[in-house]
C-alpha cells in the first residue's frame, strides 16, 4: 500500500467529523457543525450537540462524496477511540469497526490528544521529531515532548481548568456570554494588558488556571455593583487584555523553559487555544528569539475534526499498527 | 429553602454547614465528605461560577485514591471517569448542557442509577432528572476569600 485511502471518524464530544486523506494527504474534512447542510426528510434541522447518531450517516457520506472515493476504495478505517464521552465515543467507534469488517479493511484506533498532537502534520511544512508540543483547548491543556513518531512524554498538563475553560468562564464573568474565548481575544486587542496585574500560577510545567478565574471575580465583585458596570464601560478591554495577558505568560514560559531544557528546534501549539491572537504573537516572538520553527495548523484543524484523526492513522498504518476489531472506547485514555 | 426531597446519605452534622477560606479547606470539607460515601452515591452540587465545586470534588476524589493530576473540570468533557479505590467516580459537569434530552444522549442513567459513585457540578441544570436521593449540596460566596458550603 503505497497510497493508502483511509476514511477517519471523530466523534469523542460535541461535533460527529469525518475524513478522507489519500497517500497523506488530505482529501476532505467534513465537521457537523461547520460542514453539514444536509436535509433530513425535507428539513434542514439545527444541528444540536452530541446528535453522533443521526449526523454519523451524512457526516461519513458528505467525507466520501468530497474526496470522490467510493467506500470500495478505502483501505483502513480509522476513529477515535478516546479520550471522551463513552456513548459519543462509541458511536464512531461502532460504526468504524462495522465498516471496516464490512470492508474486509484494517481498523486503526486513534488517540483524540495523539489526532491533536499530530494535527500539524496534515498541511506542510510538518515539524521534525522530537519538537515540544503544546496541547491548548477548551478540554485539555498539556505540554509534550514528541520524541518520535507515537513516541511521547507528557512534561506538564493542568491540575484544575484547561486553558480554554477558563477564557469561556471569565468570558461569562465579564458579561461577554458562554463560550466567551473569542471575544475576549477581539476585545484585548484594543486592551492594555498592563492595565492590572492578575496572578500567574506556576507549577513547573503544570498549569493551574482556576485560581486566574476567581481573581477575576474577586477583583470585580470588590467594587460596589453601581460602580463595576461604569468601570467595565470604559475597561472592559483592559481587563480583558490583563487576563489574557496572564494565561499566555503561563504558557509561554512553560514553552521557553521546556525548550531550553530539551534543545528541540520546533514547537507546535495546537488545540482551539492556538487561534488566540495573542498566544500566536507571543509565541511567534518566543520563536525568534529562540531560534526554533513554530508550528501552528489551521484554525479549522485546531478545533475538534477527524482530518487530524485520519492523518494520524494514516501514520500509524505505515508503522503497521492496526487495532483488533474488539477494541472498546476508553474514555479516561491518556496520552 | 426546604427540600421535599431526603437524601439516604447522612453526612455527619458536624461537617455542614461549613465556612471555608481557601481552595485547599474546600478541598479538605470535600475529603471528609468522602468517608462518608458508598458507591451507588450521588452527590449534586451548585454554586456559582468560582464557588469552590471542582475543588471539593477534587479533594473528595484525593481521598478516594484518584491520582490527583487525573482530577480536572469536566466543563467542555462533560464527564470524567476515575477509578478509586471502592470503584468506578463518576465526575460530571451541567454546565453546557442546554437541552435535558442531551442528558440521555450522555447515558446519564448509566451514570447517576450505576454502581459508582456520580458527583455532579451545576446539578440545577438537570434538577428534574437528578435521583430523589442524591445529597445536594450549595456553595455560596460570602465575600472576601470566604465560602459556606450547606446541604440544601
Amino acid at each position: 500500500m503505497t497510497h493508502p485511502v483511509l476514511l477517519g471518524i471523530e466523534s469523542s464530544c460535541d461535533d460527529t467529523a469525518a475524513a478522507v486523506v489519500a497517500g497523506g494527504r488530505l482529501r476532505s474534512s467534513v465537521v457537523s457543525s461547520q460542514d453539514v447542510h444536509e436535509t433530513f426528510g425535507g428539513v434542514v434541522p439545527e444541528l444540536a450537540s452530541r446528535d453522533h447518531q443521526r449526523l454519523i450517516v451524512p457526516v461519513v457520506q458528505q467525507a466520501l462524496a468530497e474526496a470522490e472515493v467510493a467506500p470500495g476504495d478505502l483501505d483502513a478505517v480509522a476513529a477515535t477511540y478516546g479520550p471522551g464521552l463513552a456513548g459519543a465515543l462509541l458511536v464512531g467507534l461502532s460504526f468504524a469497526k462495522a465498516y471496516a469488517f464490512g470492508l474486509d479493511v484494517p481498523l486503526v484506533g486513534v488517540n483524540h490528544l495523539e489526532g491533536h498532537i499530530y494535527s500539524v502534520f496534515i498541511e506542510p511544512p510538518a515539524p521534525a521529531f522530537p519538537y515540544l508540543c503544546l496541547v491548548v483547548s477548551g478540554g485539555h491543556t498539556q505540554l509534550v515532548l514528541v520524541e518520535d513518531g507515537f513516541q511521547h512524554h507528557l512534561l506538564g498538563t493542568t491540575r484544575d481548568d484547561a486553558a480554554g475553560e477558563a477564557f469561556d468562564k471569565v468570558g461569562t464573568l465579564l458579561g461577554l456570554g458562554y463560550p466567551g474565548g473569542p471575544a475576549i481575544d477581539r476585545l484585548a486587542q484594543e486592551g492594555d494588558p498592563s492595565f492590572h496585574d492578575f496572578p500567574r500560577t506556576r507549577l513547573g510545567y503544570d498549569f493551574s488556571f482556576s485560581g486566574l478565574k476567581t481573581s477575576v471575580l474577586y477583583y470585580l465583585n470588590e467594587m460596589p455593583d453601581d460602580e463595576r458596570a461604569a468601570f467595565l464601560q470604559e475597561h472592559l478591554a483592559d481587563v480583558c487584555a490583563s487576563f489574557q495577558q496572564a494565561i499566555v505568560d503561563v504558557l509561554i514560559d512553560a514553552l521557553r523553559n521546556a525548550l531550553h531544557e530539551t534543545g528541540v528546534a520546533h514547537v507546535a501549539i495546537v488545540g482551539g487555544v492556538s487561534a488566540n491572537t495573542a498566544l500566536r504573537a507571543a509565541a511567534t516572538d518566543l520563536a525568534d528569539e529562540e531560534g526554533v520553527t513554530l508550528h501552528i495548523p489551521h484554525p479549522r484543524y485546531s478545533v475538534d475534526n477527524a482530518a487530524m484523526i485520519a492523518v494520524t492513522a494514516h501514520h500509524k498504518l505505515a508503522a503497521g499498527h492496526t487495532s483488533p476489531l474488539t477494541l472498546t472506547a476508553a474514555p479516561s485514555l491518556a496520552l | 429553602m426546604q427540600s421535599n426531597r431526603t437524601s439516604d446519605i447522612e453526612p455527619p452534622t458536624s461537617l455542614f454547614p461549613a465556612e471555608t477560606t481557601s481552595p485547599e479547606a474546600t478541598r479538605a470539607l470535600g475529603a471528609r465528605l468522602a468517608a462518608t460515601l458508598a458507591p451507588g452515591d450521588v452527590v449534586a452540587l451548585d454554586g456559582d461560577l468560582g464557588a469552590g465545586k471542582t475543588q471539593f470534588i477534587k479533594g473528595l476524589c484525593e481521598a478516594l485514591g484518584v491520582p490527583p493530576e487525573q482530577i480536572t473540570s469536566p466543563t467542555f468533557t462533560l464527564v470524567h471517569e476515575y477509578e478509586g479505590t471502592d470503584g468506578p467516580i463518576y465526575h460530571i459537569d451541567a454546565y453546557r448542557i442546554e437541552r435535558i434530552e442531551e442528558l440521555y444522549e450522555l447515558g446519564f442513567e448509566d451514570y447517576a442509577y450505576g454502581d459508582g459513585l456520580c458527583l455532579i457540578e451545576w446539578a440545577e441544570r438537570i434538577g428534574p432528572l437528578l435521583p430523589d436521593d442524591a445529597l445536594r449540596l450549595c456553595l455560596t460566596h460570602l465575600g472576601g476569600t470566604r465560602r459556606q458550603i450547606d446541604v440544601c
